[in-house]
């Protein structure tokens, strides 16, 4: 693989808590543009941990993460991260067409591009008609599509998700991940995305990155090769199930080795 | 999509008035009881010529018409009625409680802005800000009067700076909580956007401190009305309620009703501080309706 190619670089990345709780060890992951890249692992394993690093907003103990050539912290500082959390977190003072210009405030656009660009995303996510509404007037379900709209507002590089549909219902969160893979195939984003969903990580991603906790490392690595684009179809594919079953034995495994000390 | 938007049946204003009707009931309901409870106090403590805790009398314990009637007589022989006495009283005392009011909101707001970035600020002031409410503000008033007057600053000014030291406190106290009430994931997203420090300040800590800085500004309001009243009296302002309450007292044996009423004025004045506050917060403070304190 050629290392210029790379979205993201994470190198030999470590992290341990003040007070000596080890979160990560010797995590090596690249991820190209393009790349659907779930990370998949018990609870505590620290994917979340990962993913923040990732995103600059902690720093690992050891190693370094390189982002389109980059240093995580110089890309933060490019506006090169959309984040989306399991809560929207919403500001309830600003209107949804306000919240999903927040990123593009602090960007400088001026009022007009703001209003296109604000439209545009209202589209993608599917919310037209709700711009003056408040987030406390909408289903959780919406509201998570007015965070993907504000992450996804600035066009960044990589689009950084943790457990985006943990808070929502089986069949609302079937419908946002279909949604997903419409929005990654239209903006052809980078996302990595973190869930404990095996069904979910199988059904979006183009590699599940099985991870086992205590200290957190990537176990294995698995490439899912369902064909693109992915439908209700997929879900009851032979192939889907070979996969989901794939992942779960890995997390299995991962589960069962205790790591040397 | 399983739109929850916000229900705007055609009947909400019909729905607003019943509700607004329905309060204004209560409330005359509860100031019915209240007299009731008065009257019926006097009724048997009179009746039944009990002395405890304190004999009632027309001196002790006015009726309340009494009162309410004594607005609508002249204060003095020849003089003016008592109510237009007391709202040009009252006018004077809002002047100063208002000025005291912006002043300490203002300079409360900065102080929890200028902590809220500092642990080792906090540290160090906060003590310090507590114990300055522990000193009885008769005893700060007459210093502040003799410090401003040697400035030659107007009198009613001095008593602006005394409402303001009893309006700051709780703003400042309420205002660090606020400042720091920000999701902290919230506070990460701005991170992402590559946020400034002043950035997340504007954008973020200080309209998520709103509803907490509302609910110390509603603690401040009547408090300013309190510190405008009692900064009058060591500063010998003759203008405000205070004077007023000074000079009624003085008389107060020979028409009680004329300092119970100016009490009624003063108490009036507290309420419409306290529903200036609560209106512009309904105009500023935008957020989820089952979160209103």
């Amino acid at each position: 693989m050629s290392e210029q190619a790379a979205a993201v670089e994470i190198k030999g990345v470590s992290k341990v808590f003040k007070g000596g709780t080890t979160a990560l060890t010797g995590i090596d992951v690249e991820i190209h543009p393009g790349e659907f890249v779930s990370l998949i692992g018990p609870s505590g394993c620290g994917k979340s941990t990962l993913l923040r690093i990732v995103g600059d907003l902690i720093a690992p103990s050891e190693g370094q993460v390189v982002v389109n050539g980059k240093s995580a912290h110089r890309a933060r500082l490019d506006r090169d991260y959309g984040i989306v959390f399991q809560d929207a977190v919403l500001y309830d003072w600003r209107t949804v067409s306000k919240n999903i210009a927040l990123p593009l405030e602090m960007g400088g656009w001026d009022r007009r591009r703001r209003g296109e660009r604000v439209r545009e995303m209202l589209q993608l996510v599917e919310l037209e008609g709700f711009e003056s509404h408040y987030p406390w007037q909408l289903s959780g379900g919406m509201q998570q599509r007015v965070s993907i709209a504000r992450a996804l507002s600035f066009s960044p590089a990589l689009l950084l998700m943790d457990e985006p549909f943990g808070a929502l219902d089986e069949m609302t969160r079937e419908r946002m991940n279909a949604e997903l893979l419409r929005i990654w195939e239209e903006t052809r984003s980078t996302i990595v995305f973190v869930t404990h969903s095996i069904a979910e990580a199988v059904f979006l991603s183009t590699r599940v990155a099985v991870m086992s906790a205590r200290p957190g490392r990537i176990s294995t690595v698995i490439p899912i090769d369902l064909p693109q684009p992915r439908t209700a179809l997929t879900r009851e594919a032979p192939r889907f199930f070979e996969l989901v079953t794939a992942v779960r034995e890995a997390l299995h495994l991962g589960a069962e080795v205790e790591p040397a000390a | 999509m399983t739109a929850i938007a916000a229900e705007r049946p055609t009947g909400r204003r019909t729905f607003r008035l019943r509700e607004a009707a329905g309060r204004a009931g209560v409330l005359l309901l509860v100031l019915a009881a209240l007299w009731g409870l008065w009257e019926g106090y006097r009724w048997v403590w009179s009746t039944a010529g009990f002395t405890w805790p304190f004999p009632v009398d027309a001196t002790t314990m006015p009726h309340l018409h009494s009162i309410f009637s004594a607005l609508f007589q002249p204060s003095r022989t020849n003089g003016p009625l008592l109510i237009h006495v007391l709202l040009d009283s009252a006018l004077f005392t809002a002047k100063e409680a208002a000025t005291g009011f912006a002043l300490g909101a203002v300079v409360g707001f900065a102080l929890a802005i200028v902590l809220a970035h500092s642990r080792l600020l906090q540290r160090g002031f906060l003590p310090y800000i507590i114990a300055s409410q522990t000193v009885p503000i008769l005893a700060i008033a007459p210093m502040v009067v003799v410090w401003l007057g040697s400035l030659s600053v107007p009198a009613w000014f001095s008593v602006a700076v005394i409402a303001a030291y009893l309006t700051f406190f709780p703003v400042t106290i309420n205002s660090l909580r606020g400042l720091q009430s920000a999701d902290p994931r919230a506070v990460e997203l701005m991170r992402s956007f590559a946020a400034s420090r002043w950035s997340i300040l504007w954008r973020l800590r200080v309209p998520a401190s709103l509803p907490y800085v509302f609910s110390a500004l509603r603690v401040a309001a009547t408090g300013s009305v309190v510190g405008a009243i009692v900064g009058e009296l060591p500063s010998s302002i003759q203008d405000g309620l205070g004077g007023a309450i000074l000079n009624f007292a003085q008389y107060y044996t020979f028409q009680p009703t004329n300092l119970w009423a100016t009490n009624v004025v003063a108490a009036a004045l507290g309420v419409l501080f306290f529903v200036a506050v609560v209106g512009a917060e309904r105009l500023v403070v935008r957020r989820a309706p089952e979160n209103v304190a």
